[in-house]
């Protein structure tokens, strides 16, 4: 079998450019084996040859990721590899979204690709289900063994060779789901996993749960006669005819709305976008979801202070977590600056 | 927060909750008639403030009082 072409990426620093100060070094393509890739080459073998090492500041990179992405996929069409290996990027952020962005390119074109990152790393929430992405050490002290991890990765997926379950392979899961027939039924796998759990031995979960944060709560509103609070919902209600085009799904932005003067949302004059739940009773009443009419009651009666006067929207289904978390930290940052104590979120 | 997906919510860190309708509209009901229905969101709502203003060492859920 004649050697695999591997071509590999690094940032400046691990391209041997320069440090922070070259973060803006421009694309740029260097023949065969660089820095870190030598050691890649010695753990590839006779398997395969690192062709050629493409290296991109990460500044340059991460600021404007899609021109990145162009220029990868350019170098990726002219060399033609087998397999494109990224990093390892460690818990580097900058490096770790150009190291995702190079695979998922990569991956697009149909050429095999895997990266390494440490799973802080937020290059590994944005790209883990475009590419494969090996857990890594959170520093460089890990490379030699890394780099070994990814030669006989890289090896195996540019040759095409079936790839198992991220448990058994030790890659973060892509959340892609086979249909495998098995031997013994689901009830069965069950009950031995309940025994096992019970006697304390160690089993495998069939579905694993990603892992959630768990958050502090915060501290109460201090007066909340006094407190000034805004409404926020997920539940997908603009004006009618969605006038700012808020994605029925998948959602990435959120928008806000004045309801001053407004003793209400009325039907007709709103609606639900949001393509996850049955729409006809929001529609018929929006206050079900965002409950304006009740809150002017409560802010009339003095129950709390005073509403913000505009509503925050968005729609939460099929949200990636990474973008919901954006999207939160943004609108958390926009009420502060608008001197809001508390706010009433609702979800459907 | 209101929702309907109380367990769901405080998995996912949401420590104030309080328990709303049903998804498709967890304000209200749309079975009540209208001031049932209205008294009904009131009654979230204040549940809501009392959650905000209420000190939490760990994830609560809230109910609105019996009418």
């Amino acid at each position: 079998m004649s050697a695999l072409h591997v071509v590999h990426y690094l940032n400046q620093f691990f391209g041997r450019i320069g440090a922070e100060e070259a973060g803006d070094q421009p694309f740029t393509m260097k023949e065969g084996p660089v820095g870190p890739g030598a050691g890649l080459q010695k753990e590839l073998g006779d398997a395969g040859t690192v062709v050629a090492t493409l290296i991109c500041g990460d500044n340059r990179a991460a600021t404007d990721l899609v021109a990145f992405g162009v220029e990868v996929e350019k170098a990726l069409r002219e060399l033609g590899p087998d397999v494109l290996v990224a990093g390892p990027g460690f818990n580097a952020g900058r490096y770790g979204l150009a190291c995702g962005e190079a695979c998922a390119r990569a991956a697009a074109l149909g050429i095999p690709a895997v990266t390494a990152l440490n799973i802080e790393n937020p290059g590994v929430e944005l790209y883990r289900k475009k590419t494969y992405i090996l857990p890594t050490t959170n520093t460089a002290l890990g490379m030699n063994e890394t780099l070994g991890r990814l030669a006989r990765f890289a090896i195996r997926i540019a040759r095409h060779e079936a790839i198992g379950s991220p448990a058994v392979e030790g890659f973060y899961g892509k959340g892609v789901h086979h249909t495998r027939i098995l031997e013994r039924p689901a009830a069965d796998r069950a009950l031995d996993m309940l025994l096992a759990r019970m006697t304390g031995a160690k089993f495998q979960t069939e579905l694993v749960l990603p892992p959630v944060d768990h958050v502090p709560p915060a501290a109460p509103v201090a007066d909340i006669a006094k407190a000034r609070l805004a409404i926020v919902t997920t539940g997908g209600i603009v004006p009618k005819g969605n006038p700012d085009g808020l994605k029925q799904s998948n959602s990435t932005e959120w928008r806000t709305y004045s309801i001053d003067g407004l003793d209400g949302l009325e039907a007709g004059k709103y609606e639900s976008i949001h393509s996850g739940y049955d729409a006809s009773a929001a529609n018929a009443n929006p206050n079900y979801v965002v409950p304006l009419d009740a809150l002017r009651e409560l802010e009339k009666s003095h129950a709390f202070g005073a509403l913000y006067p505009k509503y925050i929207v968005t729609t939460g289904v099929g949200t990636a977590v990474v973008e919901a978390r954006r999207m939160g930290r943004e609108i958390a940052a926009e009420l502060r600056t608008q001197g809001v104590d508390g706010v009433i979120l609702t979800a459907t | 927060m209101i929702t309907a997906l109380g367990p769901v919510a405080q998995e996912l860190g949401a420590n104030r909750v309080v328990r709303g309708v049903k998804i498709p509209h967890p304000c209200g009901d749309p079975t009540l008639e209208p001031t049932g229905d209205h008294a009904l969101r009131v009654g979230l709502a204040r549940a809501a403030l009392r959650a905000l203003a209420t000190k939490l060492d760990a994830a609560m859920m809230f109910d609105r009082a019996a009418p």
